[in-house]
């Protein structure tokens, strides 16, 4: 569903991502993974439109979304979470979720102001919806708290609550794993995957975390300095030898 | 620790002598045609040293000093008590809102003409305020040339009723979809720019528009403005002494009283309460509204709010829009008040003094800006008497206001929506 052709990101003078070709198919979690200013987020930036791309094709469900502007396309069903979280930190919990079902919801001035049947109607359906992603990920106790006031691992899985809302088919992980510890670090896992079995979303994952790679990847991208350098499922992305290389360094 | 701070007490009374004794040591005095310098009484300048050695003591002593004011919330009842809870919050506020408005309408049949006048004065600055909180305070658009819609609204009834003979209560929503529509317009070039830019932008704009009145002599008036802009009618009834317009009656005929100047004065009044009744109702429902949400996100994150397919140019221009659209509606009350209006009016101190009125009253909170809006715009008339201190004492006010509640009179707290079945 999602295929980059060729992809290149050039900042003055440096080449970021250079020629990096990567593709998803529906049902599958892919993961790119690479040392540390390798491209990855770059890659992720090019691909939800908060960069245009100097090079290359992006294709999704057969259609070209480079250069698009980014809330575009995030409503083809295209989103992401961030390395670093961005929630609404003053807003509270279930706030966060409607905001992003801003696309959903009755957004006429008018009809809001009379409150009419139908406002009233979608007002209560995402509020449903919200609730339902917060079962799932565990957080309907807080959901009247600030979203500022979660401890870390709360935030990380608001932070994709706050996605699924939005009903999206691809959804891109910035490294969903930094900063938990192992035990949230599996729940994660287990959450991943259920999001893939159960509802159908194709995942993008860039992640440090190598267990969590290995585990729930179908396949595996890696990119150093910019260039892709190997792809493939796990287990040959792991004999790879210039993979092992790029990753402890030449002897 | 006394020996350390003596350097700088001597430089601060030192700078203190300086600064006083050329202002208030010598007097201009006028004799025939000629100015002669005099130096002042004994009693001043005893004053003036005074006042260096009272300021070099506090400042040899200051932390001393500092540390016993820092005490001082002991004797504070207030101090240190439990915020309210929201709900109740919420709850008062809507209750003094409630009180206020009351009030408001009983108002005009208390008190003087003179008071009335003023307070339909408050009442426009409430209506700006209200609609450049939702620019500055919601979206977090720093608007320094809001006057430039105010002005819109005013002029197009000025114009309007000159040309077409088109009545107020037409003219009320012409001129604030114009005023709108200048929003949209203007906005959306500039929305791409934030912060300081932004500032500067609107600044401009605000400039543009005035000047543009003022040089557009044959349409305008040019400085000498447009005068004789009619009184709003009650369903055709006129409030003046004799009617006017053909087909119209006057109002103190038809009801068989006697005639008095403060019919017009109170109607006007009340057309004023209403209008900022409306106001502060459609804001307030807005802020619980999707588009009030996302106003708030992307102050907070834009690029999260991106993310989750929100356009940053639809969100803020409907934020510039709506807060334009009230700017009109309070120019063509302010038009039909004065009865003349002249570029004058519309100048950047206009704009700084609702800003001032926004931040003051607490960004993004109603309450508070409708408070800040009755205190900026009837402390100045109740210090008439200090007259040549009268910005003086509005520029300590807000200094003071600045080091002591930095975040306003009534911080905004959020209305959160709350998910309620938590089964």
């Amino acid at each position: 569903m999602l295929e980059v052709q060729n992809l290149s990101m050039r900042f003055g003078g440096l080449l970021a991502v250079d020629q990096v070709s990567l593709d998803v198919q529906e049902h599958e979690i892919v993961s790119i993974i690479g040392p540390n200013g390798a491209g990855k987020t770059t890659v992720f930036n090019c691909l939800s439109g908060f960069y245009r791309p100097t090079g290359g094709k992006i294709l999704f469900e057969d259609k070209e979304i480079q250069g698009k502007p980014d809330y575009r396309i995030s409503r083809l069903g295209l989103v992401r979470t961030f390395q670093h979280v961005r929630l609404f930190n003053q807003m509270t919990v279930v706030e966060n979720l409607l905001v992003a079902q801003h696309r959903h919801l009755n957004t006429n001035l008018i009809a809001g102001l009379l409150k009419t049947p139908d406002y009233r109607d979608r007002e209560r359906k995402s509020l449903d919806r919200a609730a339902y992603w917060l079962d799932r990920v565990g957080l309907l106790d807080l959901a009247n708290r600030e979203a500022g006031n979660l401890a870390y691992g709360q935030q990380r899985r608001l932070e994709i609550a706050r996605c699924m809302v939005t009903e999206p088919k691809l959804l891109m992980l910035d490294e969903p794993a930094a900063g938990l510890n192992p035990a949230e670090t599996r729940d994660l896992n287990q959450l991943i995957i259920s999001l893939k079995e159960d509802y159908n979303v194709s995942v993008v994952l860039i992640e440090h975390d190598m267990s969590l790679v290995m585990d729930i990847s179908d396949r595996i991208n890696v990119i150093s300095q910019g260039r892709p350098l190997a792809s493939g499922t796990p287990e040959e992305v792991r004999q790879n030898e210039d993979v092992i290389k790029a990753y402890l360094g030449e002897a | 620790m006394v020996a350390q701070n003596f350097g700088h007490a001597l430089f601060c009374a030192m700078i203190t002598l300086i600064i006083s004794f050329p202002i208030l040591g010598f007097n201009l005095e006028a004799q025939g045609i000629n100015v002669t310098l005099t130096g002042a009484k004994t009693t001043t300048i005893i004053g003036v040293v005074l006042a260096s050695i009272i300021v070099f003591g506090f400042q040899l002593f200051r932390d001393a000093i500092m540390g016993a004011l820092g005490t001082l919330p002991r004797f504070n009842p207030l101090a240190g008590r439990e915020p309210m809870e929201p709900s109740r919050r919420v709850k008062l506020e809507s209750r003094i809102i409630t009180v206020l408005v009351v009030l408001f309408l009983f108002w005009p049949f208390m008190v003087s003409r003179g008071s009335v006048d003023l307070a339909t004065l408050v009442l426009i600055y409430i209506m700006l305020a209200l609609g450049l909180n939702v620019v500055v305070g919601l979206a977090g658009l720093l608007d320094l040339g809001y006057e430039a819609f105010y002005a819109v609204g005013a002029y197009t009834f000025a114009l309007l009723s000159r040309y077409f003979d088109i009545s107020f209560w037409l003219a009320l929503p012409i001129g604030a979809l114009l005023a709108a529509l200048f929003g949209l317009v203007l906005g959306f070039p500039v929305l791409r720019l934030r912060g300081d830019y932004l500032a500067i932008v609107t600044l401009g704009f605000g400039e543009i528009i005035r000047i543009l009145l003022n040089n557009w002599t044959n349409v305008t008036g040019g400085p000498n403005g447009i005068g004789g802009i009619p009184d709003p009618t009650l369903f055709g009834m006129e409030f003046g002494r004799r009617v006017k317009e053909e087909g119209n009656t006057s109002f103190h005929e038809t009801f068989g009283i006697a005639y008095s100047g403060e019919h017009k004065v109170i109607f006007l009044y009340l057309i004023a309460l209403v209008l900022a009744v409306i106001t502060a109702m459609v804001i307030r429902r807005l802020m619980r509204m999707p588009v009030g949400r996302a106003w708030e996100a992307l102050r907070e994150d834009e690029i999260a709010a991106r993310s989750l397919g929100l356009s940053r140019t639809a969100v803020k221009l409907s934020a510039f829009t709506i807060g334009a659209f009230f700017a009109g509606f309070a120019g063509t009350v302010f038009a039909s008040k004065q009865g003349f209006i002249s570029p004058e009016s519309f100048v950047f101190l206009e704009s700084a003094i609702i800003l001032a009125i926004v931040v003051l009253g607490g960004m993004g909170s109603q309450l508070g800006v409708i408070l800040a809006a009755i205190a900026v715009t009837i402390l100045p008339e109740l210090a008439r008497e200090f007259s040549e201190y009268r910005m003086l004492i509005f520029g300590a006010a807000m200094v003071l206001m600045m080091v002591w509640r930095p975040q306003g009179l009534l911080p905004m707290r959020r209305i959160h929506i709350k998910l309620n079945r938590l089964e």
